[in-house]
């Protein structure tokens, strides 16, 4: 592993009552390409949320624990500055009410960039990262909610990526997507790893072993494994869960 | 594994003897709106048909002669220019506060306000709109009424005279001797469309999915940048129906404007000049006139004039939406 980049001391979850993470502590590298795998309603979405801080818009949410980035608690910063340095994209496409264009340019002008020229270029690069630009690029002034559900998903990573941010979190973010332009993507987020963290999501456990360093496997708001992929997806992983989760033998 | 066997009605069903009738009384139900708007027209029309043809139309929407009831010398006339002026003046009023404050208070309720302090709101906005015509008529003419005259009258000649008439927020022949006036009946207005502003427009904003808000805030965007940029123009035909609807309640209302606007057929020269609505007129008059004869048909006009109105700004209402949407597919 690279120097940390993101750590979780000890952080656990709650909605009401109910437990969400259960005391979860791991580190994810600079510039590492972090694999989560892990049935439904592990708590997955939730970690990503608490990383951002979107979890506290969730009515009786509550979070404790630290979790650090570049070992400054996200707890003392302001959450706009935060959330402007994680690129996130959530399994639901939401395309913004408003043109393509606009949405890629979203963030960028709330920072306060105006100049056409620069917004034009960004909203190239993102478009073109996200491997939507030849679809869009004739008609960027139409209202992206008219986008089919797979070019949404990829505008949302286009805006994901449009404040070029430190850290990028992908939560299922190919489920709509066909597989030949996943796989494109997927060689985008190759290049992307050299200017950021990113931390990957996914239902597709061959995605996590084609893409991610490490992965850990996620059960019931708990790390039941974490490792290198290899050792992971290899015969003996350390819990004999993860090897059944791998191979589709689980519960 | 038990299998998966076809499932076969057991029994004679009470919903098989009633599905035509209910169809058919649902089909009523959905028609009754149609029924009942098109009798209205019928008779607004059937009433004021036969003056169609005998009254002075350039004179009704041009001069403000109001003589319903001729004595010699004074012939009967019926220009009710001054009354449509009244209606609009205190509508614009009307809108120009309660569209900002209704669509401030529902952006605050609805996306800022948590906790008790939103319930509390919401009940008693409620509540505001519930109060009935005649007491806010009644608020109008003994409480906001000497507050506008007082805050309005000046001694004649004095400074502030001279400033209150030169932006004619005063007439200088002496209109803020009266405290109701245009300016009470709008705010009366304006405080009674506020709550319907209000209350649509929350379940306008409350439409909106929570995705888009997270997708925004996610994007490091301000609690405000995503009401301005997100919600708005994603709630844009709600908003838009909560301020026709607004409007059309400040148009129609009655009784509160008869009590808090004056009641004097003219057309105002400054704000705090006592005017005269079209509503107000058919209440103050229909008892006095005599069925049948031209002043009965005449407040019926009114009431088609107002009629039109009201379709104008809901069919305008209807193309600015569509307007809109056309303006997205391009």
């Amino acid at each position: 592993m690279t120097s940390p980049h993101i750590e979780f001391q000890n952080v656990s979850t709650r909605y009401g009552s109910k437990d969400i993470l259960k005391n979860v502590s791991f580190t994810v590298g600079r510039n590492e390409i972090f694999g989560i795998i892990g049935p439904a309603n592990s708590g997955k979405t939730t970690m990503l949320k608490s990383i951002n801080r979107t979890l506290e818009f969730i009515g009786g949410a509550t979070r404790t624990g630290t979790i650090t980035i570049n070992g400054e608690d996200t707890r003392q910063m302001d959450p706009n500055a935060l959330r402007r340095r994680i690129g996130m994209v959530f399994p639901l496409p939401v395309g913004l009410p408003m043109t393509v264009w606009e949405n890629v340019a979203y963030a960028p002008r709330r920072m306060g960039i105006n100049n056409k020229e620069e917004l034009n270029e960004i909203v190239e690069r993102c478009l073109r990262q996200s491997v939507l630009w030849d679809e869009v690029k004739d008609r960027l002034d139409l209202l992206g909610t008219r986008l089919s559900g797979g070019q949404q998903q990829r505008l949302t990573l286009a805006r994901a990526l449009s404040l070029s941010p430190e850290i990028l979190c992908l939560d299922e973010f190919s489920i709509a997507i066909d597989p030949v332009t996943t796989m494109r993507i997927e060689d985008v987020l190759k290049e992307l790893r050299k200017t950021m963290t990113i931390i990957l999501v996914t239902n597709l456990t061959q995605q996590a072993r084609r893409l991610a360093d490490r992965t850990m496997f996620f059960w019931r708001g708990e790390v039941i494994e974490l490792d290198k992929t290899d050792v992971i997806f290899s015969d003996k992983p350390a819990d004999k869960r993860t090897f059944d989760y791998v191979n589709g033998v689980f519960g | 594994m038990p299998e998966n066997t076809p499932v076969k009605r057991r029994k004679f069903q009470f919903f098989d003897f009633i599905e035509k009738p209910m169809e058919l009384f649902i089909r009523i139900c959905g028609w009754s709106s149609i029924i009942g708007i098109a009798t209205i027209f019928v008779f607004i029309f059937k009433e004021a048909g036969p003056m169609v043809p005998r009254l002075d139309w350039v004179e009704f929407f041009t001069s403000s002669r109001w003589i319903p009831n001729p004595a010699p010398g004074n012939p009967a006339s019926y220009g009710a220019l001054a009354l449509i002026v009244g209606t609009f003046g205190t509508t614009f009023i009307a809108l120009i506060i309660a569209v900002p404050v209704g669509l401030g208070a529902a952006v605050y309720i609805g996306e800022f306000a948590t906790g008790k302090v939103k319930e509390t709101l919401k009940v008693v906005i409620e509540l505001l709109a519930a109060i009935p015509s005649i007491v806010w008529g009644f608020i109008g003419l003994m409480v906001l009424g000497p507050l506008v005259k007082s805050i309005f009258t000046a001694a004649p000649g004095s400074a502030w005279s001279k400033i209150m008439v030169t932006l004619q927020l005063a007439s200088a022949d002496g209109g803020t001797t009266q405290g109701t006036n245009l300016l009470t009946g709008g705010i009366i207005l304006a405080l009674m469309s506020v709550p319907v502003i209000v209350s649509l427009s929350e379940d306008a904003l409350r439409a909106v999915p929570d995705n888009f808000r997270e997708a925004s805030l996610a994007l490091g965007a301000n609690t405000w940048e995503t009401v301005r940029r997100v919600l708005f123009p994603a709630a844009r035909n709600g908003l838009l129906a909560a301020c026709l609807l607004g409007m059309g309640r400040a148009i129609g209302e009655t009784m509160a404007v008869l009590l808090a606007t004056g009641h004097s057929n003219r057309i105002p020269e400054a704000l705090t000049d006592p005017v005269r609505t079209m509503t107000a007129t058919i209440a103050a008059e229909m008892g006095e006139c005599v069925q049948g004869d031209d002043h009965y048909r005449v407040l019926f006009i009114l009431g088609i004039v107002l009629f039109v109105i009201t379709c104008a700004v809901n069919v305008a209402g209807d193309l600015i939406i569509k307007g809109v949407k056309k303006a997205n597919k391009a």
